[in-house]
């Protein structure tokens, strides 16, 4: 069995905690589980347990320090201790830090699956609203006044329908 | 409908009459899904989980889905009744831990189940016997669509349906399939099978989920990633995967039989033996064995028929099942005496194994590499 870490050098140091009835377990080498304090469990951080080694140090990067969730008080080392996020808006607090963690976990960064059917119309408008911005902005930055004045009467109609 | 009535009957998935049925237990998919505006169970307080109940669950029980479903809040359970549920896979064991503000919502075929604040507001799952992914996909889809018009879920342009863990961000899905894999184990091909597995980046885990061992020789493959491809193309892959480890499990039994026949009806002997005439047997000891017996079953040592009552054996010996058809409360060595008299009860119409009658698994197909 090799370190959970380095995946390099045998495991000597294997961590078991019990989480909310849970069990998890790490194998670590011997220099792996002394840089990561195991020998101080309380060092040892949940998230990195369930997400992988420095999970929680990476949802720290991008977020002050202390840096609270708007919308539900949630913070860093909330996550640290959880390996949980608090709320949905946790994903816009934190998402900096979040961006590469989700990188890592995971074959892409957008969502290409289901869409509710109830924003699948609202997303389309807003992604042709932007469209139609960046179009207009570059049409008024060429001086082409004919397409700008289109393109904001379609931007108009758009808005309409919103 | 009452907890009892849906207790006394086992469930769709548990007849294993589904396709594959003999190398393919079970098939799950299950989706994670949250309201906006409330925080994920984890973090809320009480009272956010109780209004979130509040809202959803009237919502899921007026799905056509779940007509005459049976519907309890989790601290009205008592502790037997759930462990029985963790051991049909209805709920998780997490779920089973949940207090207040927690539910369960399960349709009479026992094949949806819903649970309300577990991890997150929502995890939907149905569960098909054999290998009948796409089936489940469909149904746990239906009602998805079903539920979204009627609560408002989290959900982001760019990581889509929003969950308390990011490991389930994106499409929410897990979907997976209990596999059993004797012969692999037993020619100790499982290990490099569970690495290539592995390597595309899909999770083997043992019967119960996550950190549980593997026993009974079964397996549970399930897909890790739910960011950056459609459900669809999830379900595709594992369900090609799985296909593959069958017919890698059909060659590894064919070559048994060639290489060590003797080897294959020693375990298939004494599993028969031992389950035959023991006092005294664990769970795990149980599952052991009887996955050998199943085994028998495949190579037809033992009549066709005898099928069902190896199945029902799985689920009987399983602790919680075992206490609820005893009047006292069991000791774990009761437990082991008791499982050993309805294992020997239930095998007294089975008749010896017959090699002789055997029938040889499906010649072996090329073996292919390219995983």
């Amino acid at each position: 069995m090799t370190c959970d870490v380095c995946k390099t050098h045998p495991a000597t140091v294997f961590l078991t905690q019990i989480v909310d009835g849970k069990m998890q377990k790490v194998n670590l080498c011997e220099s792996c589980s002394n840089e990561k304090g195991v020998s101080d469990p309380t060092a040892f951080e949940l998230a990195d347990l369930l997400l992988g080694i420095g999970a929680s140090e990476e949802v720290a990067r991008g977020s002050s320090a202390g840096q609270r969730c708007p919308a539900c008080g949630f913070s860093h080392s909330d996550f640290k201790k959880t390996g949980r996020l608090g709320c949905s808006v946790c994903y816009e607090t934190f998402s900096e830090g979040l961006q590469s963690l989700v990188k890592a976990m995971h074959k892409g960064t957008r969502h290409v699956g289901k869409v509710p059917a109830r924003l699948l119309r609202t997303l389309e408008l807003s992604a042709r609203t932007k469209a139609l911005q960046r179009d207009l902005e570059q049409a008024v930055a060429e001086e082409n006044y004919e397409a700008a004045a289109q393109l904001r009467d379609q931007l108009r109609e758009l808005e309409a329908q919103a | 409908m009452k907890i009892s009535s849906l207790l006394n009957t086992s469930g769709e998935w548990a007849r294993n009459d589904g396709p594959h049925h003999q190398i393919v237990i079970s098939s799950r998919v299950r989706l994670a899904r949250n309201l906006s505006g409330y925080p994920f169970p984890g973090w809320g307080k009480k009272a956010d989980r109780l209004e979130v109940l509040e809202v959803i669950k009237p919502e899921v029980e007026g799905l056509s889905e779940l007509n005459d479903c049976y519907s309890e809040y989790i601290p009205d359970l008592s502790a037997l009744e759930k462990q029985v549920l963790v051991e049909r896979h209805l709920i998780s064991r997490e779920h089973a831990a949940k207090g207040v503000g927690s539910a369960v919502v399960i349709n009479k075929r026992q094949t949806l189940s819903i649970m309300i604040n577990e991890e997150d507001h929502l995890r939907m799952q149905v569960i098909r016997s054999g290998l009948q992914l796409k089936n489940a996909f469909k149904l746990i889809d239906k009602v998805d669509s079903g539920l979204e018009k009627r609560v408002d879920y989290a959900f982001h342009p760019e990581l889509g349906y929003l969950t308390a863990c990011p490991t389930n961000v994106g499409t929410g899905m897990r979907a997976s399939a209990m596999i059993h894999l004797p012969a692999l184990v037993l020619s100790e091909q499982i290990n490099p099978v569970i690495q290539a597995v592995n390597k595309i980046g899909l999770a083997v885990r043992g019967l119960y989920g996550e950190g549980t061992e593997a026993m009974g020789n079964l397996f549970q493959i399930s897909n890790q990633t739910t960011l950056g491809e459609k459900e669809e193309e999830i379900i595709t892959q594992l369900n090609k995967v799985i296909e593959k480890i069958i017919g890698h499990e059909q060659n590894a039994r064919q070559m048994l039989l060639q290489k060590k026949p003797g080897m294959v009806l020693d375990h298939i002997g004494r599993g028969y033996g031992i389950l035959c005439h023991a006092y005294s047997m664990t769970s795990k000891e149980a599952l052991n064995l009887l996955s050998f017996l199943k085994l028998g079953v495949d190579l037809g040592h033992f009549p066709e028929e005898c099928q069902s009552a190896i199945d029902e054996l799985f689920i009987l010996t399983q602790p919680a099942h075992l206490q609820r058809g005893s009047k006292q409360k069991l000791a774990p060595e009761d437990r082991d005496a008791l499982r050993a008299e309805i294992i020997r009860d239930k095998l007294k119409k089975f008749p010896k194994p017959d090699s002789s009658k055997a029938v040889t698994p499906e010649p072996p197909k090329e073996e292919n590499h390219d995983e």
